[in-house]
């Protein structure tokens, strides 16, 4: 775990401010629950569709980068604020751009992504049983 | 003079490669007939000098021979026999050698072993084996000579990633190796039966082995990835649709779709030219994965190199045996015929419907890896993860689920449906006890963990419905495999389900001597002590987890720090420790010490979760696992031999 973050803090960053934030100690919603479990939840939900930016691919929900936290805590307080996940991620993405959603939005950039697997589909199930099946009732035998 | 002997063994290997596909391809042209016996034993050689080879490797890692760069950058004098074995395979250049030697293991036991094709065809097949080997020796030798000397040789070594230090390195690799370059052999079947054009039910047998033999090595290597992902990284997840995750699933999912299409085209010489293009696309998948995660496209703990040279280097390796192979599909295509027709609702029909979803599946988890690295290209930063793929493949995998209980009760050919519908009602029923009892008291479930449980209650009693009447004695070995691997699909998907749905999770900075709840147990936080390993220090959490029945058992999880490699900042991770109770897993974490404001009474970061029935997850894959393998051994015909001989007996005992 830790050694994916260094690898990729190496390799990925130089940028001080981060480094500077490793001597905080966390921010306290970053490892410590909602006590309300329903208000919880949501924030959990919300945390596994978010990537920890320094990371590899994890989730913000279950890293230990010092990020991650610093997310995780931000998260939680806006929802005990009583905020919905769907302002929060807006409210990220536009801090971050969309890198930071693990569920992509759907637009142009990401039409051929959703879209593809319903052409294929269609594409595939047209050419299997045009070439395949029997033609009406009729018997080869 | 060990390194030496091995490069010189890996030049010979490389000349053997050349004199297979030269006399192969001559032979093949109209050439004399003796070329033609050149190419067994030259393949037979070749794999046994690979082997060779390799074994110098090893051994030069267990010597700790700091002259070789290889040896000094990635291993390390005091570390355990079992990692310095493992350290062979666990970098670069021993990881390519490690495939080299499968791919050529295997082409020897195809020479050695097959005798149902024609010899033409099964000369092609080797002369394509032996292309494919040639282009992973000419990466080997001239852009990743695993048995480069140092000018200089250091005290000692660089050690090895921390992470990586388990014993589920040592077999996580060379199980998945096996499984990716075991799909080579179905490639050059399907190269070599394109080349002499003998497609049929004899090549379709010969390749079934091969096909269900690196199935299951896919499958075991998954799932020890996932089950290595969930108890080393710490935070209990078992499956993150990562890259490198990614690039393994393709593969066993095209392998998937394989070794059905293959039965319907051994069994009923059907979907012919189908089963070649999957056979060719399932290596292709391979290939992508290894290009993929070696050549730094992803940089994660998996690419132990990035070299922008290498990358280039396997791209166009890649691109040459992918293109040829299409190339050459598309050439012949137009004169392989599909074969026997079908209807819709028939054993075949219901295969090609799970062959549809099967690639569909594959092509939107390749599109989703691919997707941000091109967007990324065009200026686009995304990120593609969970959620998609549980929107879109979710739905797919669980229709494929219901395809699966109809296939195994159609009839081939065409079918009326009614065993099916005589068959079906437990498994509905089974499936709606379940539905009904988690809408009743299961609380709020998300739609996808609930389908998926009423899903995997169908398939579970259905899968078993083709052994009802039946003599169990006489059931024959593939029946039975099929059984027990469509079984074991129902049972991972519940572990799945159940999983997500019913998780518990407590985070908590605990003082020693604080109790916590977390469902039914009761967890108390005796204390730490630091301990020392053979390579590392730790901090050793001490758990007392007491069940409502009153039993308690002790946890023990571990925050262990590698000391820095060279000057580096050291490294830490977390050995979480984990309590199986039949209902699910208890998961502990140990993380970091908390200072209150005034300095005293430490507390500690305690990560605490219940997982319900996750351990069926890699019980199911288990269970595919033995299921594949039983279907192999049936298809073996060990048993019938075994059978015939036992009788044999008996008549030669009651012989007058």
């Amino acid at each position: 775990m830790k050694a994916r973050l260094l690898i990729a803090a190496m390799m990925t960053l130089t940028s001080l401010p981060l480094e500077a934030q490793d001597r905080l100690p966390p921010a306290p919603y970053a490892y410590q629950q909602l006590n309300d479990p329903a208000k919880e939840a949501k924030a959990k939900a919300l945390m596994e569709t978010l990537r920890c930016l320094v990371c590899q691919g994890q989730s913000i929900a279950d890293s230990d980068a010092p990020l991650a936290g610093d997310m995780r805590h931000e998260v939680r307080t806006k929802i005990a604020a009583g905020e919905s996940p769907d302002t929060i991620r807006k409210w990220l993405v536009a801090r971050y751009g969309n890198w930071v959603s693990y569920d992509p939005p759907f637009d142009g950039a990401t039409a051929l992504l959703w879209l593809g697997p319903l052409l294929f589909l269609g594409v595939g199930g047209w050419l299997a049983f045009g070439r395949f099946r029997r033609a009406g009732g009729e018997d080869e035998r | 003079m060990i390194a030496e002997l091995g490069l010189a063994l890996l030049w010979m290997a490389a000349a053997l490669a050349c004199l297979s596909l030269v006399a192969g391809a001559l032979f093949l042209r109209g050439g004399p007939k003796d070329l033609a016996s050149l190419v067994r034993p030259a393949s037979v050689a070749q794999g046994v000098l690979t082997a060779a080879a390799f074994g110098l490797l090893i051994a030069l890692f267990v010597r700790s021979d700091m002259s070789v760069e290889l040896v000094a950058r990635n291993s390390h004098s005091l570390k355990p026999m079992l990692f310095k074995v493992a350290g062979a395979w666990g970098n670069h250049e021993g990881s390519m050698l490690l495939w080299l030697t499968i791919l050529g293991l295997s082409g020897a036991l195809v020479a050695l072993f097959e005798r149902r094709l024609r010899e033409d065809t099964l000369v092609a097949t080797l002369a394509a084996q032996a292309a494919l080997s040639l282009g992973f020796f000419a990466f080997l030798l001239f852009s990743s000579n695993p048995f480069n000397r140092l000018p200089i040789a250091p005290p000692d070594g660089q050690g090895l990633n921390p992470l990586l230090q388990d014993p589920g390195l040592a077999f996580h690799p060379p199980t998945l190796y096996i499984g990716y370059v075991g799909l080579s052999v179905a490639f050059s079947f399907a190269v070599g039966a394109l080349v002499t054009r003998e497609i049929g039910p004899a090549f379709a047998r010969a390749m079934r082995p091969w096909v269900l033999g690196s199935w299951i090595f896919l499958t075991l290597g998954i799932t020890a990835g996932s089950y290595w992902a969930y108890y080393e990284l710490g935070w209990g997840g078992w499956w993150f649709w990562d890259p490198v995750e990614n690039v393994s699933l393709v593969p066993w999912l095209a392998g998937a779709a394989l070794l059905h299409s293959v039965a319907v085209t051994a069994t009923r010489n059907a979907l012919r030219a189908w089963t070649v293009m999957l056979a060719v696309i399932g290596f292709s998948m391979s290939m992508v994965g290894t290009f993929i995660v070696r050549s730094g496209l992803l940089t994660s703990v998996h690419s132990f190199a990035v070299d922008p040279e290498r990358g280039t280097f396997l791209l166009v390796l890649m691109a040459i045996y992918i293109g040829g192979a299409l190339a050459l599909f598309a050439l012949r295509a137009g004169t392989v015929a599909e074969g026997k027709k079908f209807a819709l609702l028939s054993r075949e029909g219901s295969l090609v419907i799970n062959n549809l979803l099967l690639t569909t599946i594959l092509a939107l988890v390749l599109l989703g890896t691919l997707y941000p690295i091109v967007a990324e290209a065009m200026g686009e930063k995304i990120s593609v993860g969970p959620p998609y793929y549980n929107k879109v493949a979710g739905p797919l995998a669980l229709i494929l689920c219901l395809v699966m209980v109809a296939g195994p009760l159609l009839a081939w050919r065409r079918d009326d449906g009614k065993r099916l519908w005589s068959r079906l009602p437990p498994a509905v029923l089974a499936g709606a006890l379940v539905l009904f009892g988690l809408v009743l008291f299961g609380g709020s479930v998300r739609i996808l963990p609930l389908l998926g449980m009423t899903v995997a209650a169908v398939v579970a009693v259905a899968s078993l419905a083709p052994l009802w009447g039946r003599n169990l004695r006489r059931t024959p070995l593939p029946t039975w495999g099929m059984v027990i691997a469509h079984f074991g699909v129902a049972v991972a998907l519940a572990g799945m389900a159940a999983e997500s749905a019913f998780i518990k999770e407590r985070l908590v900075a605990a003082a020693p001597g604080e109790t916590v709840k977390v469902d039914d147990f009761a967890v108390t936080f005796v204390g730490v002590r630091p301990i020392a390993g053979p390579n590392y220090t730790a901090i050793e959490g001490r758990l007392v987890a007491t069940t409502g029945s009153g039993a308690s058992f002790t946890l023990r999880p571990e925050a262990r720090t590698f000391p820095g490699l060279m000057g580096g900042p050291p490294t830490e991770t977390n050995e979480a420790a984990l309590l199986t109770r039949p209902g699910g897993q208890l998961y502990a974490v140990l993380g970091q010490p908390v200072t209150s404001p005034d300095g005293t009474a430490e507390r500690y970061q305690l990560r605490l979760w219940w997982k319900p029935l996750v351990w069926w997850i890699w019980l199911g894959g288990a269970l595919i696992a033995i299921g594949a393998a039983l279907s192999m051994l049936g298809r073996a015909q060990l048993l019938a031999m075994w059978r015939t001989h036992r009788s044999k007996k008996a008549q030669e005992r009651f012989a007058p």
